[in-house]
C-alpha cells in the first residue's frame, strides 16, 4: 500500500503536527511525512512515539521524509 | 525586570526615536543578545536557514497588535510569567487572557487556518535582522547622536533608566537566546501544545522559568504577593485579560511568542523578522496613539486599540487558509 503523503515543508509551528495528528487519528499508515525544518521534524517525531507509531527518516538534502509505520 | 520582550522592543523603539516617551528610551541589549545568541547557535549547530515568504503583511500587523495587547496589560507572556513570581496578582487575570486568546487561535488552526508556506531563500536575506541588532549594539556601545537633542535616546528617570551593566545584560541575553533555540523555548507554545494535542513538552520550560524566578525572588526578598501597589502594573482586570487575549491571539495565528519570534529571526526566518519589526513599530504607534497603559490604569485609547486588535484578528484568523 502506498504510503499516505504529507508535505509539510515551510509550514509554521503547529501545522506539522496538526497535520499528522489528523492523518494518524484517521488511520492512514503508513505515512511518510515531508519536513524542512528540525523543529518540525523533532515535533512530529516526538507525536508519532507518543501515538504508539514506529518512524524512520530519509535524509533528502534541503528535507527529510519521516516514514511513519505501525 | 527580568527580560520583558515587549517592553524591551518597546524601549528600543523609544531609543530609536519612534516615540517620544522619555522614560522608556534605552536600546536593550538582552534584546539583541537573545537574536544574537540565537543566530551563533544556530549557526554553529547548522540550522541556520534563509526562509521567508509567509504573508509577511499580515505577519507585520500581528506583531503590531501583540504589542497594543501586551501594553494594555503592561507586559508579554515573559513578563506575565516574572510579575506571577514576584506574587503579582494580576498577572494571573493576564494569563488566563493569554490562556483564551490562544484557545481560540487554536480554533483556528484547527478550521484550516494558515499564512502559507515559508520558502528558503538565499542564505544572506536571513543574516538582515541579526546584522541590524549587532548595529543597535554599536549604537548603545558607543551612545551615539546623530543630531544635537535627537536620537539614539537614553532615558534619565523611569523604567528605561533602570537596566543592569550592559555586558550583564548583553550576556544573558546571549546565552538564553542560544539556549532557546537550542530548546524551542515558546512560552504561547506551551499552553498551546497542551490546549492543542496534550503535549506538555514546551510547558516544562514555562514551569521551570517560573519556579526559577519564584525562587529568586524569594531569595531576594523579592516575593510580595498582592493585587495593588505592585510594579508596572495596574488592576484593571477586565484589560488586563483582553488585552492578552488579543496578544495570545497574535502570537498564535504568527506562529511563536515574541521571545520565539526573536530566536527564530536568529535562525534566519525571515517571516519572525518582519514579526519582530511589527511589534517595535506596534510599540511606537502605541505610544503615539495613547493606547498604552500605566500604573493608574489603562490609557484612554487603550482598550479601543483592543477591539480593534481584536477584530483585526479574528478577520485574519477566518480569512487566511491554504486553498485546498
Amino acid at each position: 500500500m502506498d504510503p499516505y503523503r504529507i508535505d509539510a515543508r515551510g509550514l509554521s509551528c503547529p501545522q506539522p503536527v496538526m497535520l499528522v495528528e489528523r492523518a494518524l487519528t484517521a488511520g492512514k499508515i503508513p505515512l511518510d511525512v515531508i519536513v524542512d525544518e528540525p523543529v518540525a521534524q523533532e515535533n512530529v517525531m516526538r507525536l508519532v512515539t507518543k501515538r504508539g507509531f514506529r518512524s524512520e527518516i530519509t535524509d533528502e538534502g534541503p528535507w527529510v521524509v519521516i516514514h511513519v509505520v505501525a | 525586570m527580568g527580560i520583558c520582550v515587549a517592553c524591551m522592543e518597546r524601549d528600543i523603539a523609544g531609543a530609536l526615536g519612534l516615540h517620544r516617551v522619555p522614560t522608556v528610551q534605552y536600546l536593550r541589549p538582552e534584546i539583541m543578545g537573545l537574536v544574537l545568541g540565537a543566530f551563533i547557535a544556530a549557526l554553529l549547530t547548522g540550522e541556520y536557514r534563509s526562509r521567508g515568504g509567509s504573508s509577511p503583511v499580515v505577519r507585520f500587523f500581528l506583531g503590531c497588535f501583540a504589542m497594543v495587547g501586551a501594553l494594555v496589560f503592561l507586559g508579554c507572556p515573559w513578563r506575565a510569567i516574572l510579575r506571577l513570581a514576584g506574587g503579582d496578582g494580576n498577572a494571573l487575570v493576564g494569563l488566563f487572557g493569554l490562556t483564551v486568546g490562544i484557545g481560540v487561535g487554536v480554533w483556528f488552526l484547527k478550521r484550516g487556518y494558515s499564512l502559507g508556506r515559508s520558502m528558503p531563500r538565499p542564505y544572506g536575506g536571513g543574516w538582515i535582522l541579526p546584522a541590524f541588532m549587532a548595529f543597535l549594539l554599536i549604537l548603545l556601545i558607543g551612545r551615539v547622536s546623530f543630531s544635537p537633542g535627537g536620537p539614539i535616546f537614553f532615558s534619565r528617570v523611569g523604567p528605561g533608566a533602570s537596566h543592569a551593566p550592559l555586558l550583564v545584560s548583553l550576556g544573558a541575553g546571549l546565552v538564553i537566546g542560544g539556549l532557546a533555540q537550542r530548546s524551542r523555548f515558546c512560552t504561547m507554545g506551551a499552553i498551546r501544545d497542551m490546549i492543542l494535542i496534550r503535549d506538555p513538552h514546551l510547558i516544562s520550560g514555562v514551569g521551570a522559568m517560573l519556579l526559577a524566578a519564584w525562587v529568586t525572588n524569594i531569595l531576594l526578598g523579592q516575593f510580595r504577593p498582592g493585587f495593588t501597589g505592585q510594579p508596572i502594573a495596574h488592576t484593571d482586570v477586565l484589560w488586563n485579560f483582553l488585552g492578552m487575549v488579543l496578544a495570545g491571539l497574535a502570537f498564535v495565528l504568527a506562529g511563536g511568542c515574541p521571545g520565539r519570534q526573536l530566536f527564530l529571526s536568529g535562525e534566519g526566518d525571515m517571516d519572525a523578522a518582519i514579526f519582530v519589526w511589527g511589534m517595535i513599530v506596534g510599540a511606537a504607534l502605541a505610544h503615539n496613539f495613547n493606547t498604552v497603559s500605566s500604573p493608574a490604569g489603562v490609557s484612554p485609547f487603550g482598550p479601543l486599540a483592543v477591539l480593534v486588535g481584536l477584530i483585526f484578528c479574528l478577520v485574519i484568523g477566518m480569512t487566511q487558509r491554504d486553498r485546498p
